[in-house]
């Protein structure tokens, strides 16, 4: 994508920068419009609601009206909040979370910035998210905020070792941290997902599937942490703590952290999907392959991505409709009792398998 | 020549450029009349009370401090997940060694009651007898001990 740029324009900087905006405007926005109003409804026929039906076709325009309504708001910084930290929180938040989309190959022909340390650089960009939320609830200089943002802090780096460690016994099957990579040796049908033991043959496959198995459960558990998703939302328990580390932003700085939630919801389920789930590829061969039309390839990989990712979104929706919230030793313990042992024990017996 | 780590600062400058750019934009369409009521820190509609810049539960350091550790060590496994096949079965001991040592450190702290975090102690009510004069005045108030016991069984 970023080549054909190029051609197209002839100027490369032009060129990475539009590749660069892309997954924002074509993909982030449109998503966090949909999922706002995916989430509503989808906790409303769990509750046995209608949710929102006034605005547009059975209220399909809700999150529009939604984003008009946001735009007009009053922007409200207090008093005694600490000016410049309470403005940069927000860029921050944003920031990291977007970066992240650098890494994360879209299809075959479109990744933001194909790097060798894509995954690695995946888990070290996001911690700026942390950064952002801390200095927001400290900015603030409000007890709901900064309760809310230590929390959050405390949490997202706990559960960061675990993913950490998961990613590093599937770094030992794969041989590469590229996620680009990673997609590409499960190419083919299903049976080559890394889930299912990865591409190679042979009885080491068979013995990887129970510990894959495990270790997506392990990444999956702390993705919805590192998110602070229901049943681990207690930096922005709503009955406890007002709204969390932005009680205090109002008018479009709450939207930009909104915006931030809802694109990390989407960034560590494609990171699961990628890393577990094929990524972009099919898991039953392309209808452009057999067409024999090419351009059709990369739209198909396209539609898988977002398909996975859009699952492992309803997914999280569904658990936060079911599972209550935990108490904040109960998850503390959860991490590092039983995350990160199971984590290290896997991630062992993963490096002696894949020597066989 | 762009690198694709140029690209990914690039990713950042956007970043931060949509978000400027979105908050100002708003800036010229949302109204802006602050009162002293709406500048005032939220506290539920009370007036705030004292420092929100409070002592902090010094569990938070030591989690953030064994993070560290952790995190640290875990980056160092990083290279050697790349590259151990080269060295077959010696190269994965040296990291498995590496990795059990990192597993021993995570017992001690263990042990040590690090990974501990404050439960909520669960006080069950005491039930008091209270006895009152004709005039409402509190004569004597002596504990029912059967009651708080069938509670505390309960709990």
């Amino acid at each position: 994508m970023y080549n054909l740029l190029n051609n197209l324009i002839g100027n490369e900087y032009v060129a990475a920068v539009i590749a660069a905006a892309l997954p924002l405007f074509v993909f982030i926005l449109p998503f966090a419009l949909a999922a706002v109003l995916l989430e509503r409804k989808v906790s409303a026929f769990m509750q046995d609601r209608l949710g929102p039906n006034r605005t547009g076709y059975r209220g399909l325009l809700q999150t529009v009206a939604d984003i008009l309504k946001l735009i007009q708001k009053e922007d409200i910084t207090a008093t005694d909040a600490d000016k410049k930290l309470f403005n940069l929180a927000p860029v921050l938040v944003f920031a990291g979370c977007y970066a992240a989309f650098a890494a994360i190959p879209f299809s075959g022909a479109y990744i933001g910035a194909d790097i060798d340390l894509g995954m690695f650089f995946i888990v070290a960009i996001s911690s700026l998210v942390v950064a952002g939320i801390l200095m927001g609830g400290w900015a603030s200089n409000n007890k709901y905020s900064l309760i809310g943002a230590m929390r959050s802090a405390a949490q997202m780096i706990s559960y960061e070792i675990p993913t950490a460690l998961v990613i590093l016994s599937l770094v030992l099957v794969t041989g590469t941290l590229s996620l680009h990579q990673i997609s590409e040796q499960q190419t083919a049908y299903f049976w080559n997902w890394n889930i299912l033991g990865g591409a190679g043959l042979g009885f080491s496959k068979l013995l990887l599937i129970p510990f894959m198995i495990v270790g997506f459960i392990i990444i999956y558990i702390s993705s919805l942490a590192e998110v602070n998703r229901t049943p681990f939302d207690i930096p922005e328990a709503e009955s406890e703590l007002v709204a969390g580390f932005h009680t205090e932003y109002s008018g479009m700085k709450f939207a930009m952290f909104f915006l931030a939630e809802y694109a990390n919801m989407f960034a560590v389920s494609s990171v699961v999907a990628a890393l577990f789930f094929g990524g972009y590829q099919s898991p039953f061969g392309y209808l452009g392959n057999t067409l024999g039309i090419s351009w059709l390839v990369p739209l198909e990989q396209f539609f898988w991505f977002t398909a996975k990712g859009m699952f492992f979104v309803l997914v999280q929706m569904w658990l936060r409709w079911t599972l209550p919230r935990l108490r904040v030793d109960q998850l503390m313990t959860v991490c590092w009792k039983y995350l990160i042992p199971y984590a290290f024990v896997n991630l062992i017996i993963v490096g002696l398998i894949t020597l066989l | 020549m762009l690198t694709e780590f140029g690209k990914i600062f690039i990713f950042l400058l956007l970043a931060i450029f949509f978000v400027i750019v979105a908050v100002l934009f708003s800036k010229f369409i949302r109204p802006a009349r602050p009162t002293k009521e709406k500048l005032l820190t939220y506290e539920c509609g009370e007036n705030p009370e004292g420092s929100p810049w409070i002592k902090f539960n010094i569990r938070f350091y030591v989690v953030a401090l064994i993070f560290l550790i952790f995190d640290v060590e875990v980056v160092l496994l990083f290279p050697w997940a790349l590259s151990y096949k080269e060295f077959g079965l010696p190269g994965f001991l040296v990291g498995a060694i590496f990795l059990i040592v990192l597993g021993l450190g995570m017992a001690y702290e263990w042990r040590k009651g690090d990974l501990e975090w404050a439960r909520p102690v669960i006080q069950p009510p005491v039930l008091k007898k209270q006895t009152y004069s004709k005039d409402g005045i509190l004569v004597s108030e002596e504990k029912a001990k059967e009651s708080s016991a069938v509670l505390q069984d309960q709990v």
